[in-house]
């Protein structure tokens, strides 16, 4: 028996973790994992609850999130991949204009 | 103290610790792997929470495809090691104080909030049959069939959006444009 609040407190460490990257890290790749990292704490909150409530729609909306996280990070992948090829450079300081 | 608890306590210091990890490590290899084992501690976490399904997608989605991609985008574009550059003095010092006020802020309001006094009992194993599976799918094929079709055309666009983003034109190929 382990209380469902200790699950919500650790989803919202990981969440701030993430944050943490977010804001600090200079590396695109690095960002990208982050808000992969915030997904999951946001998934763990959702299965936490939907184990306490015994109800499968949590489960189902993480089954969504993990698609919707696979699509964007094909995407953004390809987004950075594309940056590096105009630019020879990732790093987010050096991106400041829209046309490249 | 039961087993359930040890296990939780465990499990969260090791996923505590890959995330630190995966922030803090210099090369962008080793934060992908800290975030393979961090997903995998999410996995066995599932586990416990009797979501059996959601675990083995973890792992296969999170764990095996998406940082399969990282790790190849990491290697293609050489990106391990970015030079630092320290163009805000302040940011790092700015950025800590923020995430730590938004996690003293989330627990605070999760605990005076939406403090339920429930427990997760562990599942028995009934939970792991195909049966659980069943009825799970019959929930998500009944109601929420749009919101499945839908997620069926969002992977298609992002495919194509991948390709048409990293395609080559011609044109640009012999160095004309």
């Amino acid at each position: 028996m382990v209380p469902v609040d200790y699950y919500v407190v650790l989803s919202a460490v990981l969440f701030s973790i993430g944050t943490l990257g977010v804001l600090s890290r200079r590396n695109p790749l690095i960002i990208f994992m982050s808000i992969e990292l915030m997904l999951n704490a946001a998934n763990l909150a959702f299965v936490a609850f939907a184990s306490v409530y015994e109800t499968f729609s949590g489960q189902i909306f993480v089954f969504f999130v993990i698609a919707v996280a696979a699509a964007e990070v094909a995407v953004g992948l390809a987004l950075i991949v594309e940056i590096f090829k105009t630019k020879k450079n990732i790093n987010v300081d050096e991106m400041n204009s829209l046309k490249g | 103290m039961n087993s359930d608890l040890i296990v939780f306590l465990v499990l969260s210091l090791v996923a505590v610790s890959t995330a630190l990890g995966m922030l803090f490590s210099r090369n962008a290899v080793y934060s992908a792997l800290f975030l393979v084992l961090n997903f995998v501690t999410v996995a066995v976490f599932y586990l416990l929470l009797g979501a059996p399904f959601i675990a083995m997608s973890q792992i296969t989605v999170y764990a095996g495809a998406i940082m399969v991609l990282f790790l190849f985008v990491i290697m293609l574009l050489g990106a391990e090691n970015l030079a630092p550059s320290e163009s805000l003095p302040w940011q790092k010092p700015l950025a800590a104080l923020l995430s730590a006020v938004l996690a003293v802020e989330a627990i605070y309001l999760l605990f005076s909030r939406a403090s339920t006094a429930r427990s997760v009992v562990s599942p028995d194993a009934s939970l792991n049959t195909i049966e659980s599976l069943r009825e799970m799918a019959m929930d998500l094929f009944n109601h929420f069939l749009l919101p499945f079709e839908i997620t069926s055309i969002l992977l298609l666009v992002a495919m194509v959006g991948a390709i048409v983003l990293t395609r080559q034109d011609k044109g640009e190929a012999n160095g004309s444009s």
